[in-house]
């Protein structure tokens, strides 16, 4: 039976369970409601028993009802809250649920976790799933007792007749509803917000029991059996190459099974002068344990040929960026005239702002395991990959060439992640996998130690941002000029991008929410000379902290209350005209996800109301509070900080509180705790974050020197609030990170009179008498 | 070694090197990959378990440091994952990734062992584990309601 629905909400009858079964693979599975989840399972279910309307959702005999999450759970609850949407819709029992997790397979449509996308993307799609099964089943229940499908209702696992007390479980009514053909999307009922069960409702992630027992399996658990186990020696500055190395001492080492190269991106068939998700190259120690083989990779002895970003130094390479920044540049946006204001302005204040590069340090460092069986020839013939990925396609869009597979033929199973904030959707870890696995003829897992992470990230870019506003004599901008020198995302796919996009100005900069007649925003080119990814919030987070705080040295340039000040910069309630600025909306159409002033301004005055902000003047010398908001990810975030910083310039945050409108929430728990999560990750950004290089090498390389907050350095109290809406849904988890530290810097500023315009808070002096 | 007493059973560690951090041990060998690699080098906590009921940082514990002593992980705390501090955590929700929390567990079940009443002092003092999805606020939450089980 052929499908009848629109392309991008096209559901299948093919069994997802039996196919993955058939392919042999290994499925994370959990049953949700009894407490005891089998974590790694073969699929049992055959196709001929299942009732399978769509490829997110079948239902056994037994009336079990199984539910694939196609995203990667790294800590959001996604794994449990895109299901809890097609189980509300389909009427199903929790209890009676099992959660199936999805290999990498792009007829499930959009699989890369990141983007603060998998709601947004999935909600309508997901209740679609639900709601289409919920009608067949209905359908089934009419055929059955040979009355009007209208008289049919499903209600809590069992599918009801209104005009008599008759009622069929879920389970006896799939032999019918299997038969029947799957109903068009627009013929189906959504529920009403009203009727919503469990969206909007809390209940524990379904992988709670497992974590807190040990039970949870993540990619460094991940095993598959005969694996050996490698580390790896990657070339210390980006685009280095083994020149040569000797093995020799290694390989009488304990438990050393083989010393294999790994061939780096610049070695790759078509490779077009960037790294993209290619392995760096290196020399790879393989042993029956990881402690074996990482001290075997240790012994190695190597000559490296470092390259050209040898010369990659970043004390001179941030006075560059500097420099850059004050020259003009790409002009993005362009409102009135503001160079000429400025030119022509009695008072012009201007302040440069600057963030350091950041490394992801996801708690689990990039782990995979693969499988690759080849034939006589040496010929790839099967490749199955287990590994934490945040993108299981991508995994097969770069595992397949390096296999001269079809990426579709490259089976990727994922695991649970011990978190990714986008490391994780890049799988250079996983070609390395394959690539030693296909050398050794056996499975092969990689481990990368946290120095191996924090010395070979695809990092977050480092910044220098430029602003000027001309003031008139109250103190109000009349014109406001902004440019950005960074090193673009892009650079890591594409050589010829030597500078920020158009995608990344957007992200907090070109689209300034501030209400000023003129507006230039401009972005200045910067040569990348290590890999840049996007790191949780991307450039928001250098590009929020300098808009933020420049309003906030505004508002006090003017001598005004940094909040009055701020909602008038904002101005009327309104929808800034994106298409007239020239401005994107993460593909959204502004229509639907309009950049709202009026949600914007709405959630800084509430955490400003929480916060009791009046009672900031009163506050002693040394403590203070500060306000920043922003729209990030098309949701919006306020945040207010409030420090206490001693005279020798320790600091305390004793509370923060923060307000987020993301439109509808399907877990509510799940959106306070990347609240709470999202303050104290950008605590350790603020007070510590930096990686630095020298000649090419970064300088720091574990938790020693990459510094986290910890319990002791975090916001004693975090109070979250997330505004009530019933607005399509918007981002979460990097919605919220971006407006903290300024709104901290802002406050340091009201404790001690310091500006802090260079992150991170640890190079600076804020003692004060 | 030969052998090392994991959960109350005697393991065989035979042939594994003497200078092996226990982790590697408990993780590769004994097949208990509970206890979490985070940092190798004592920052984080993500690998801590007890030796004799005391915290300690398995990846930096030599196999020939263990000896005959008790070693406890998140697979041997409970019977049936329901010791005071695990249900704690299940009540508050705290785990967001879950990968750091083993350690976590780990650590507070041993502060709460010898202090039943810690103060938030306290609790910032013995719980320096690292957590990157920012769960900090919820783990202090959650050791106070498991203290006041403890105590009761």
């Amino acid at each position: 039976m052929s499908s009848t629905l629109p392309d991008n909400l096209e559901v299948s009858r093919r069994s997802f369970l039996s196919q993955l079964s058939a392919a042999g693979s290994l499925v994370l599975m959990a049953k949700v409601g009894s407490g005891q989840t089998t974590q790694v399972a073969d699929a049992t279910t055959t196709d001929a028993e299942l009732f399978n309307p769509d490829l997110f959702v079948a239902i056994a005999p037994d009336g079990t009802v199984s539910i694939v999450a196609h995203r990667s759970e790294m800590g959001t609850g996604i794994r449990t809250g895109l299901p809890r949407v097609v189980a509300d819709e389909l009427e199903a029992d929790w209890d009676r649920v099992n959660i199936v997790q999805a290999p990498g397979d792009k007829r499930l449509g959009d699989q890369n976790t990141d983007g603060s996308n998998s709601i947004r993307f999935f909600f309508k799609r997901m209740r679609v799933a639900g709601a289409t099964a919920r009608k067949m089943l209905e359908q089934a229940a009419a055929q059955q007792w040979n009355v009007p499908a209208a008289q049919c209702r499903a209600e809590s696992h069992r599918v009801h007749h209104t005009g008599s007390n008759r009622s069929l479980g879920f389970g006896d009514l799939v032999e019918i509803a299997r038969t029947l053909p799957v109903p068009e999307a627009e013929s189906l009922t959504l529920k009403k917000p009203g009727e919503w069960k469990y969206i909007g409702k809390d209940s524990p992630v379904i992988d709670l029991n497992d974590i807190v027992t040990g039970k949870a399996v993540y990619g460094i658990d991940a095993r598959m059996e005969n694996q050996a186990f490698a580390v790896v020696a990657r070339p210390p500055v980006v685009g280095g190459k083994v020149k040569s190395y000797d093995a020799t001492a290694v390989r009488r080492m304990p438990g050393v099974i083989d010393v294999l190269e790994i061939p780096g991106y610049m070695d790759v068939a078509g490779y077009k002068g960037a790294p993209d998700f290619n392995p760096l190259g290196g020399v790879a120690v393989l042993a029956d344990s990881t402690w074996n083989a990482w001290q075997g990779r240790d012994a190695l002895e190597i000559e490296w040929d470092l390259g050209d970003n040898v010369s990659y130094n970043s004390t001179e390479y941030a006075k560059s960026l500097v420099e850059s920044a004050s020259k003009p540049g790409n002009v993005v946006r362009k409102a009135g005239d503001a160079p000429a204001k400025l030119k022509k302005a009695d008072s012009v204040i201007t302040a440069d702002y600057f963030v350091p590069h950041l490394s992801h340090a996801p708690m689990e460092t990039p782990c995979a395991v693969a499988d690759v069986k080849t034939d006589g020839s040496g010929k790839v013939v099967s490749c199955h990959v287990l590994t934490a990925t945040q993108n299981p396609q991508a995994v097969q869009l770069s595992v397949g060439p390096a296999m001269g597979m079809e990426p579709t033929d490259v089976l990727v199973n994922v695991t649970l992640l011990g978190s990714g904030f986008g490391r994780k959707s890049k799988p250079d870890y996983c070609v390395e996998a394959a690539i030693l696995s296909k050398q050794l003829g056996r499975p092969v897992h990689v481990t990368w130690t946290r120095e191996d992470d924090i010395q070979h990230d695809f990092y977050h870019t480092v910044a220098a941002v430029h602003v000027e506003a001309a003031v008139d004599k109250d103190g109000s901008p009349t014109a406001w000029l902004q440019r950005a020198a960074y090193p673009s995302i892009g650079s890591t796919f594409n050589p010829k991008a030597v500078g920020p996009g158009n995608g990344e100005l957007e992200m907090g900069l070109s689209d300034l929410p501030y209400d000023v007649p003129n507006i230039q925003v401009e972005g200045c080119n910067a040569g990348a000379h290590v890999r840049i990814g996007w790191l949780r919030s991307v450039c928001h987070i250098q590009q929020n902290f300098a808009v933020s705080s420049f309003a906030d040295e505004l508002a006090h340039n003017a001598g005004r209350d940094p909040l009055e000040f701020l909602m008038e910069l904002l101005g009327e309630d309104r929808h800034m005209d994106l298409k007239a600025a020239g401005l994107g909306n993460r593909g959204a159409s502004p229509e639907e996800y309009p950049y709202d002033i009026g949600r914007l301004k709405n959630v800084a005055k509430r955490a400003a109301e929480l916060a009791d902000w009046k009672r900031g003047k009163a506050l002693p010398d040394g403590r203070g509070l500060g306000i920043a908001c922003c729209r990030a990810f098309l949701g919006y975030t306020g945040h207010v900080v409030e420090v206490d910083v001693d005279k020798d310039g320790n600091i305390h945050i004793p509370h923060v509180w923060a307000v987020l409108d993301c439109g509808t929430v399907v877990c509510p728990d799940r959106v306070r705790a990347q609240v709470e999560g999202a303050a104290i990750m950008a605590t350790s950004q603020a007070r510590y974050g930096q990686i630095t290089f020298t000649n090419g090498v970064a300088d720091q390389s574990n938790y020693d020197t990459y510094q986290m907050a910890t319990m002791s350095d975090s916001p004693r109290e975090i109070h979250v609030e997330v505004v009530k809406s019933d607005a399509v849904p918007a981002g979460v988890g990097e919605t919220t990170v971006p407006s903290f530290a300024p709104a901290l810097c802002n406050a340091i500023f009201a404790a001690t009179g310091k500006r802090v315009r260079e992150l991170p808070l640890s190079k600076h002096d804020l003692s004060w008498s | 070694m030969p052998s090392i007493n994991v959960n109350g059973k005697a393991r065989d560690v035979s042939g594994v090197p003497d200078d092996t951090p226990l982790l590697w041990v408990l993780r590769d060998h004994l097949k208990l990959t509970g206890t979490k690699y985070g940092c190798g080098v004592s920052e984080c906590g993500a690998c801590t378990v007890h030796l004799n009921g005391e915290s300690v940082q398995s990846c930096v514990t030599p196999l020939s440091d263990v000896g005959d002593a008790d070693v406890t992980t998140i697979e041997g705390l409970s019977e049936n994952g329901d010791h005071p501090v695990q249900k704690a955590w299940k009540e508050h929700n705290v785990p967001q990734c879950g990968y750091c929390q083993v350690g976590q567990i780990m650590m507070a079940s041993a502060m709460l062992k010898d202090n039943n009443d810690p103060s938030d002092d306290d609790i910032d003092t013995e719980m320096w584990n690292i957590c990157r999805c920012g769960t900090y606020p919820r783990i202090r939450a959650a050791i106070k309601s498991a203290a006041k089980e403890m105590k009761s």
